[in-house]
């Protein structure tokens, strides 16, 4: 009887294994997916800018923000992320990538070598990316700099540097869904809903997380705890931003300034360096599509103060 | 008249002074709220709700060469923590950085001062003097709440 039982055990097990195993077995887009394409020179750099790619992969402290040789320390509670080098250098950065690896890397969050990435880079967002966006992406980082020098390894103690755990995180969290607009809304609204969704990644600070590092959907862009440590970060639907107009937030995207005379502060700063990138127009997308965001109550903030 | 004008100048000039060191942390606080009122002025002018002013976009810079001057002389040792500061550690690991800010802010509005004729000139010399906000914000504050 104990033998049966053990032997079931092991079974159990066994299968369990293999359900893991083939769960997680990191996902690839292959070169045959991709159509001919000409890419578009201007639209790689908005979507550069859009995406944000400068903050977390420009080299801390530089001035020159499209020199992408990384080494920014991203704390979480998993442990801390060091950012690659995204430069063109074709042995440190991603010089000798074809399209389909970044492809892989953005809407699937694989590396070249086939392991996963831990979603601190924000794929959760990028997935949602259209091919051709990512394309001219692509194609726009291939004409920034060359940075040379690798940057260290993660220091993200055992479990989490198990790379194979993150298949199960991406089988929770990463649904391989395009973006998908609204066609009762006006164009802008979706243009401003796709910036903030996909490439921007606003989502990814601007919600708490399970404990498993999850974006709780309930919750989304009404802030919470800074992932980074110290801080709070602010509730961005209008249970947090009801004060403030469409123009508000545009200007705010385009110089820091908030509509109290007070100006962004931490990781903020480094994102309006890239919104005041964009067109006024995609500014004034996002603005329209951050006022439909219905109020949401975020995580209990740990102190009360009376200005906020 | 004279007389009183600078006798009452001379005790508001010290009580600041003293309220400077008595409390550290509400005085830098007021200093930052009269700077976030001046440039919600600005703000009003250069995104076109308000009206142009030229004695007002030079009161705007005069407040800012003013609390460049005033602010770090503000943070003490003993005012790392208490009276809801947003004041992060770094003001005190680096304050050869944290000072330097405040020097290119001051030069910054300095020269905005005399640059400034119009709106369009207005325009594009406050937008760059107030980057120095969130360069500053960006290392050395910290918002809990």
């Amino acid at each position: 009887m104990l033998r049966k039982l053990v032997l079931l055990g092991l079974a159990a097990a066994i299968v369990g294994l293999c359900v893991f195993w083939f769960v997680t077995i990191p996902a690839t887009i292959p070169a045959s997916a991709l159509a001919p394409y000409t890419p578009n020179a201007a639209n790689g750099r908005e979507m550069f800018y859009a995406g944000g790619c400068t903050s977390c992969h420009a080299t801390p402290g530089q001035e020159d923000r499209t020199r992408l040789g990384g080494g920014l320390g991203l704390k979480s509670p998993f442990g801390t992320f060091y950012v690659p080098n995204i430069s063109s250098d074709p042995n440190d950065g991603i010089g000798k990538w074809s399209e389909a690896d970044f492809l892989t890397a953005m809407q699937k969050g694989t590396s070249p070598d086939g392991r996963h990435y831990f979603p601190a880079f924000p794929y959760g967002s990028y997935q949602r990316m259209r091919t051709e966006d990512v394309r001219d992406l692509f194609a726009h980082l291939k004409t920034l700099p060359p940075v040379q020098g690798k940057v260290r390894d993660h220091d993200v103690p055992f479990p989490f540097n198990v790379r194979r755990l993150v298949g199960g995180w991406k089988f929770l969290y990463l649904d391989g869904q395009p973006f998908q607009g609204d066609s009762a809304r006006p164009a802008e609204w979706n243009r401003g809903a796709y910036l903030v969704n996909a490439p921007g990644h606003c989502a990814e600070c601007h919600s708490p997380r399970t404990a498993l590092g999850g974006i709780i959907a309930a919750q989304r862009f009404a802030g919470g705890p800074n992932p980074e440590g110290e801080g709070w970060v602010p509730n961005i639907t209008q249970k947090g931003l009801g004060d403030y107009s469409e123009k508000d937030i545009a200007y705010l995207l385009e110089t820091g300034q908030t509509p109290d005379g007070d100006s962004v502060g931490g990781s903020m700063t480094t994102v309006v360096r890239n919104t005041a990138q964009l067109t006024p127009e995609d500014r004034n997308a996002i603005a329209a599509y951050l006022k439909t965001l219905a109020p949401v109550e975020g995580p209990k903030k740990p102190e009360k103060s009376k200005k906020d | 008249m004279l007389r009183t004008v600078i006798a009452v100048a001379a005790i508001a000039i010290g009580v600041t002074a003293v309220a400077a060191q008595s409390d550290p942390i509400a005085a830098r606080k007021a200093l930052m709220k009269e700077q976030g009122a001046q440039t919600k002025i600005g703000a009003g002018m250069a995104k076109g709700e308000a009206p142009f002013d030229l004695s007002k976009a030079q009161a705007i810079f005069a407040n800012y060469i003013d609390t460049a001057a005033k602010m770090p002389e503000l943070f003490p040792p003993n005012s790392k923590t208490g009276g809801e500061t947003t004041a992060a550690p770094k003001i005190w690991e680096d304050p050869a950085g944290f000072k330097a800010g405040f020097v290119k802010l001051s030069n910054e509005a300095k020269a905005a001062q005399s640059n400034v004729k119009d709106l369009d000139s207005f325009k594009s010399a406050f937008g760059g003097v107030t980057k120095n906000c969130g360069g500053c914000h960006e290392s050395y504050r910290v918002k809990k709440s």
